[in-house]
């Protein structure tokens, strides 16, 4: 093991140029995944900053005793995906207008009688807030007897989900592209190390290596130079959501997420040296 | 020790490189392997430690067959041989202690039993005072010898070298020549690719000649014959 790792660094002061160049090409191939993997979070965190505002509103039949909807009120906190259901009297109802619209403030003096409706406001909890979802709940709310209307902006809700859809078929699109991409690039680089090493392979199998041997000090150092360049990538992701969010509020990952980039990185840093490891021991001929 | 039975080897672009090639290495003998270039000998070589395999016919060494090799078994054979080439193969970034001591650590040997048997070797090819040298500083005579050194460090059976002698002056090639003899007197079998024919007359040794991927004389078999005559 010794050896191996001895090996593994070794090649990086040998070909310091060779070496430096796989890692910012893994960095900067890394870097564009991860671009596009900001990108995607945060128009899926703006995304979910407007479907937090999806509420279902049941309007209540005017009379309806308090005790017939503190029963339905419990069953309905208990309807799967539902987050928080919440009662509005009348009076609270035409508390919040007179503290809203304060145009009408004069009309609101002039009534006699509270024209606004108590209601049922729900809100649906994260993963929940697709059309179909929210459809099913406004029916099945629509259904007690004593809810005079149901409202939920269905064209806002099934335009979010449309975006959602779309931004994920993209994302899934162009982010495989720039995986694939990547994958090739980093492969071409490190097969460029192990023709650079050749001779040397040469020798190890001449005086008896074997080719799990031969391999093991390329796949340690594709790996630290996965993670190198993985981390130069968030430096550089960093970097570029810095400069961004100085004209427009951005999110950047969080630990979990750079960690999985790193990793990404750290695994095709490994794929790419068996894979040419591989090809090249297969190419040298028998044994 | 070596036995080539009824060998053929062809490439895949047609051309036949050896042809009915039947002869056998004893244990501790020297022989050289002569020729003009493309006569076949550095692909006899190569059939010897399992770098091509033939066409047809069997190749055997030191108890592995080329008819039952497996991949697996390759390194546990080439372990069992040294390779010097005329091109000496040395890594140019390591010293000569450095080259010596690849070919035992890259086989698992143990680090404490390294260091005296590269000293060993080192001394026995006249280069021990030279052990920190990095190839670009030692003559071509001295490489291969470094050379020489790393194929002798595993103790093998057999020591091929392929033309070790085509990139030296003559002074240089007296004393490679030599040590290989040297390295034969301890009880090493020694295999010598070359086509310059001074070396071969100056070495009262058994010598194979080939011609265009064939045997066309084999000193072992025409003298035993009772002359000296051309197959």
């Amino acid at each position: 093991m010794r050896l191996i790792i001895r090996e593994a660094l070794l090649a990086f002061r040998r070909a310091p140029v060779l070496s430096a160049l796989s890692i910012t090409t893994i960095a900067f191939a890394l870097f564009v995944v991860g671009l596009f993997a900001l990108v995607a979070l945060n128009i899926r965190n703006a995304l979910e900053d407007v479907e937090e505002r999806v509420e279902i509103v049941a309007y209540l039949m005017r009379g309806t005793p308090v005790e017939v909807v503190t029963v339905a009120l419990g069953d309905i906190d208990a309807f799967p995906g539902v987050e928080s259901a919440v009662y509005v009297t009348e009076e609270e109802a035409l508390e919040r207008a007179r503290a809203n619209l304060t145009e009408f403030q004069e009309a609101y003096d002039d009534l006699t009688e509270n024209p606004l409706p108590a209601s049922i406001e729900v809100r649906m909890a994260p993963g929940y807030r697709d059309a179909e979802t929210v459809t099913r709940v406004a029916e099945w709310l629509g259904s007690f007897r004593f809810a005079e209307d149901v409202r939920f902006g269905r064209d806002w809700v099934e335009r979010i989900d449309r975006l959602q859809n779309i931004a994920a078929v993209v994302g899934l699109v162009i982010g495989g592209a720039f995986a694939v991409a990547s994958v090739i690039i980093i492969g071409t680089t490190v097969r460029m190390a192990v023709l650079q090493r050749s001779r040397e392979i040469a020798i190890m199998r001449l005086v008896g290596a074997t080719n799990g041997f031969i391999r093991r000090p390329f796949l340690l150092e594709g790996i630290l130079k996965g993670i190198l360049g993985g981390t130069l990538a968030v430096g550089l992701n960093y970097a570029a959501f810095s400069a961004i969010n100085q004209v427009y509020t951005a999110s950047f990952f969080n630990g979990l997420q750079a960690l999985i980039l790193v990793l990404f990185g750290t695994a095709l840093g490994f794929v790419a040296s068996a894979v040419s490891v591989a090809r090249h021991l297969r190419k040298v001929g028998h044994g | 020790m070596i036995r080539f039975r009824k060998v053929f080897k062809s490439f895949s672009s047609g051309s036949l490189a050896l042809t009915d090639i039947n002869f056998h290495v004893a244990k501790g003998e020297f022989v050289f392997l002569t020729g003009h270039s493309g006569a076949g000998k550095s692909t006899i070589m190569r059939m010897i430690y399992a770098d091509l395999l033939p066409s047809s016919g069997e190749v055997r060494v030191s108890g592995f067959s080329t008819e039952r090799l497996r991949r697996s078994e390759i390194p546990k054979l080439r372990r069992r041989l040294g390779v010097v080439f005329q091109d000496f193969r040395l890594l140019e970034d390591r010293t000569a202690e450095e080259n010596v001591a690849y070919a035992l650590e890259v086989t698992g040997v143990r680090r404490n039993l390294i260091q005296p048997k590269v000293i060993r070797v080192l001394t026995q090819v006249g280069l021990a005072a030279k052990a920190g040298a990095y190839p670009r500083e030692l003559s071509g005579g001295e490489q291969q010898r470094v050379a020489i050194a790393r194929a002798l460090v595993n103790d093998p059976l057999v020591v091929l070298a392929d033309e070790p002698t085509g990139n030296l002056d003559d002074r240089a090639t007296r004393g490679v020549v030599q040590l290989l003899r040297d390295i034969n007197a301890n009880g090493t079998a020694v295999v010598m690719a070359t086509h310059d024919l001074g070396i071969v007359r100056q070495e009262a040794t058994r010598s194979i000649e080939l011609q265009n991927g064939a045997i066309v004389y084999d000193s072992a078999v025409d003298e035993s014959e009772g002359g000296n005559q051309k197959r």
